[in-house]
């Protein structure tokens, strides 16, 4: 497999995106673990955040491997101040209601899938292998959150409104999956990853189809907050960090 | 071991003599090691006791939850932060096949949270216990996990078909559970000097706690008598009580850990440890709402099952709307 044409820090910048992107998703639906609405939604949530730890795992350690520095996966996980962390705004957003969690699944699975299955392509063997059985997760995943979207937005006056509130909240940090910047282009130009910009229509199709259904309605500003790839978060990444990293940090060194 | 003192409603255990026949005959297949199954005739007694004692072992799996759940974001690896979630997405797991048995008898998983809700129907005492270092979670898997193994090893024969089977399969997420709690005090107790430290102050305050988990003796106890009769218990308290400890004190002193009670000691005419008595005063007080986190769990409980009701209640509401849009004529006809 021909992987030489471009530098290996981009496709480790790439992997930490992705893994930092699945880490702090999986840990804020964790959050829900023992205080769901329901018992079924309390086992499914906890499962979708099981799969999301465990992609951590394949894309933080690809990312170990690739910068070549001798870290290993729970060293990025562990060790890093949230200017180094990449993941998406969106996914440090707090859970809010249950209904902000399941639409910030939702909004996240209609673009991991199809981002998944353009990776499945990837001329890097590894980054094909793990969007390989991660795609196999996240369409369940997607099955599940586009589903709890359509019933609760067309339920009840009250789950509707929690909804529409939820997709007005969670809107503007919808557009940073989207933007490209020359780790991306470099990628794209590889064929290793495709452009985001590439798969902004699949994930508006879907969007627009599951709102639809679920009676609800997409703000029309196109307004994007950014800043989680390149290291700049919201104020909330850092309070996540400060809980998950407390053993590490508290006890530097020691194995677990 | 999750239901402790469940009551039966009997004064006293009756022979066959006494018996209607249709008890009579039901008594007879529980003592020829029968299953009893849902649609069956049963004494009222007998499916009263089984509600309290399945849901009152549910609602120790949910309540469960949360004292490991409290560790899940502090969890110190990728790997026992994947492992932890997972642990904790079976006792959810286990609560939804208990409560499901519970149903079988004629009781909706509402009502039953209902009655957790209200303080009428009880958990395990152990869960009101903190969870203050990681090592806690190492000596939960341990010990709790462990007694509760204990019990629930015979509960795979008790009489009654669907809790038994039921017991199969959480008896086998159980073990994987205890181990991963013995592996994470294994790692502390070969760490550091602090590390290992962590590990000794768990057992110091979960070592009674998990000792109540078997609930006082019960020697004299009518309701465990009748309970046995029907084959809904197996073992006395202090029964189980020996064998826990007799098999978790080796354990501990694989670790190099010290168990907390001076008065431990080798009885080689028995072959078992002879042990201290557990503070019963406190474990009496913790089960009328006195432990340190009695009223934070059940508030977790009731907040997340209040918070949640537009959840439910929009589900319900999509429900029916699929079904009138399926159906037009039936339902405006109903």
């Amino acid at each position: 497999m021909k992987t030489a044409a471009v530098a290996s820090p981009d496709v480790a910048e790439f992997a930490l995106r992705m893994g930092d992107t699945c880490l702090i998703l999986g840990h804020r639906n964790a959050e829900w673990c023992g205080h769901a609405p329901a018992l079924e939604e309390d086992i499914a949530l906890a499962n979708t955040a099981l799969d999301l730890i465990g992609q951590t795992q394949l894309w933080l350690g690809l990312t170990a491997e690739a910068e070549g520095k001798g870290r290993t996966a729970d060293d990025l996980a562990y060790l890093r101040d949230s200017s180094g962390y990449r993941n998406l705004l969106m996914v440090e957003q707090p859970n809010g209601d249950f209904g902000r969690t399941v639409m910030r699944q939702f909004l996240f699975d209609a673009w991991h899938l199809p981002m998944l299955k353009a990776l499945a392509g990837s001329k890097d063997r590894r980054i094909a292998e793990i969007a390989e059985k991660a795609s196999k997760e996240v369409t369940y995943h997607l099955e599940r959150s586009s589903d709890l979207v359509v019933r609760l937005g067309d339920g009840n006056g009250e789950s509707h409104a929690r909804m529409q509130a939820a997709l007005d909240f969670l809107w503007p940090y919808t557009g940073e999956m989207f933007l490209s910047d020359a780790v991306d282009e470099a990628l794209a130009l590889a064929g290793i990853a495709p452009a985001p910009g590439s798969l902004r229509p699949a994930w508006n199709e879907k969007v627009a189809r599951t709102l639809a259904d679920a009676t609800l309605k997409a703000p029309e500003s196109s307004y994007a907050q950014k800043g989680g790839r390149s290291g700049v978060h919201s104020e909330h990444l850092g309070l996540i960090l400060a809980e998950m990293q407390f053993l590490q940090r508290a006890y530097p060194g020691a194995n677990w | 071991m999750y239901a402790q003192m469940v009551k039966t409603d009997a004064a006293r255990v009756r022979s066959l003599d006494e018996m209607e026949p249709v008890e009579r005959a039901f008594q007879e297949r529980i003592d020829a090691g029968q299953k009893i199954e849902p649609k069956e005739w049963m004494p009222e007694g007998y499916r009263k006791t089984l509600i309290r004692q399945v849901s009152q072992h549910a609602h120790s799996e949910i309540v469960g939850q949360l004292p490991e759940g409290n560790w899940i974001g502090r969890a110190p690896t990728l790997e026992r932060k994947a492992i932890l979630l997972a642990k904790v997405q079976d006792e959810a797991g286990h609560g939804l096949y208990l409560y499901s048995a519970a149903e079988t008898l004629g009781i909706s998983r509402d009502e039953m949270y209902e009655q957790l809700h209200s303080g009428k129907a009880k958990y395990s005492s152990i869960f009101n216990y903190p969870t203050l270092t990681w090592a806690d979670i190492g000596a939960i898997g341990w010990l709790v996990d462990g007694a509760a193994i204990m019990n629930q090893v015979p509960l795979q024969r008790c009489s009654y078909g669907p809790y038994a089977r039921a017991m199969v399969r959480i008896c086998k997420e159980e073990s994987f559970h205890q181990r991963q709690g013995f592996d994470i005090l294994t790692v502390l107790c070969n760490g550091t000097p602090e590390q290992k430290a962590m590990a000794q102050d768990a057992l110091d305050r979960w070592w009674w706690p998990s000792l109540m988990m078997f609930g006082p003796s019960d020697d004299a106890s009518v309701h465990s008598a009748q309970s046995m009769a029907w084959k809904i218990k197996q073992n006395s308290n202090d029964e189980l009580r020996q064998k826990f400890v007799d098999q978790t004190v080796p354990q501990a002193k694989f670790l190099g850990l010290t168990v907390p009670d001076p008065e431990l000691k080798w009885n080689e005419e028995k072959g078992g440890y002879d042990f201290g008595e557990p503070d019963w005063a406190e474990f009496f007080e913790v089960i009328a709402g006195n432990g340190p986190c009695n009223r934070e769990r059940l508030e977790a409980r009731r907040k997340a099952w209040h918070d949640g009701a537009w959840f439910r209640d929009g589900l319900a509401a999509h429900a029916q709307k699929r079904q009138a849009r399926k159906a037009p004529y039936a339902v405006a006809a109903e």
